[in-house]
């Protein structure tokens, strides 16, 4: 009974989190401007992040820690990179 | 003691984050202390402004105060967001500082971009400006009055 | 897939409820994404998921896998720490972006460029 309970509440809460992902994702596709693409793109990363340690909660393996960090890692670097790009022309000077 | 660590917190962050990503197994805690001994040292070679922190209440009270106001300011930007005010309007202002420190400033950026619905845009280094967005913007002076009167103050009293 | 992990009854409860309000403010910062007006404004919902939101599901995840092990857990505060400090740097790096396009395109609702020698700075500490 808890289990199905907690199962229901992780199963909706992934939900959530693929709802935000969709927002976010819509974002990057409408724009209207490079800057608003980029931000969408973070917020995509961070939900995406959040879903994956939720799916770690509900298979009960700490696997899915690790790849949250490299998502969170690999969302971090993306975004920086793209805003300096806005900002100069170039990433790397 | 200072020769042989030359940045003690450094060294201590960089020991615990091993120890966390690997479990408390006595190898990895020694492997991890070899580490945190040798990787620290690079930091020599930059030479970065020593920072000094005096250590004591001011930083509970500001941990504590930033803590509260992320909720609260959690639910005021959920709510701008869910309900869409019509008096609600943004804009940037102008906040002057009497941070010198850039270890402090970069701790205040972290907190007023940390709390929803306020944004670091840029420091004016000459003209010790910070150039911050409001998403709920009522009162410039408010604001500027609560940014230097909340984190301001203990930041001066933290960071010498 | 609905399945969870076998927790006593304190403990997915608390899981629960974490882990469903931690998604449920990710997802109002999203809706933020859509429904605020310009980009200045949309650049400030989504912190309610890198502050809030994330802090609530790395809770849930600690009390699980602390439950499960009968050991405390707590590696997701790495999680936490890494958000924390590189949030401000994106956001600030982008913001910075917006309002360096929207002075070039000569746009009327930013501030002008009072500190056009100091702004070539990009990480907002002097020099």
């Amino acid at each position: 009974m808890t289990t199905l309970v907690l199962a229901l509440a992780i199963t909706g809460a992934q939900i959530l989190l693929a709802l935000a992902m969709g927002c976010a994702a819509f974002r990057i596709l409408r724009g209207p401007r490079a800057q608003d693409r980029v931000l969408g793109m973070d917020s995509l990363y961070i939900a995406g992040m959040l879903l994956f340690l939720t799916y770690g909660i509900q298979t009960g393996r700490t696997l899915f820690f690790e790849g949250a960090l490299v998502i969170a890692l690999l969302g971090f670097a993306g975004t920086v990179a793209l805003a300096k790009f806005l900002m100069r022309g170039e990433v790397i000077e | 003691m200072t020769r042989l660590v030359p940045f003690p917190l450094l060294a201590a962050a960089l020991f615990v984050m091993w120890v966390l990503l690997t479990g408390f197994s006595p190898g990895h805690v020694l492997l991890g202390a070899v580490v945190a001994l040798l990787v620290s040292r690079v930091m020599l070679m930059l030479g970065p402004e020593p920072v000094r922190i005096r250590f004591g209440s001011a930083i509970v009270k500001l941990a504590a105060l930033v803590v509260a106001d992320i909720v609260r300011s959690n639910i005021a930007v959920a709510r701008i967001v869910l309900f869409r005010p019509a008096e609600q309007r943004s804009g940037f202002i102008e906040f002057p500082t009497e941070l010198r420190s850039p270890y402090a400033l970069a701790v205040l950026a972290i907190i007023i971009t940390a709390t929803p619905g306020t944004l670091w845009v840029q420091h004016d280094a000459r003209r010790h400006v910070v150039l911050i967005h409001v998403l709920d913007l009522v009162d410039d002076e408010a604001w500027i009055a609560l940014i230097s009167d909340r984190y301001e103050r203990l930041l001066l009293e933290i960071f010498v | 897939m609905i399945q969870a992990p076998d927790l006593p009854l304190w403990a997915a409860i608390a899981v629960g409820f974490f882990v469903l309000l931690g998604a449920s403010i990710t997802l109002v910062g999203a809706l933020g994404l859509l429904r605020m007006g310009n980009f200045y404004e949309r650049i400030h919902p989504p912190t309610l998921g890198t502050t809030l939101g994330t802090a609530c599901i790395l809770i849930a995840s600690m009390i699980c896998f602390s439950t499960l092990h009968a050991r405390p857990m707590v590696h997701e505060i790495l999680i936490a720490i890494f958000v924390t400090l590189t949030t401000p740097i994106t956001l600030m790096l982008l913001a910075r972006a917006a309002l360096y396009r929207d002075r070039i395109e000569g746009s009327e609702n930013v501030p002008d460029d009072r500190i056009a020698t100091a702004a070539v700075d990009d990480d907002g500490s002097p020099t």
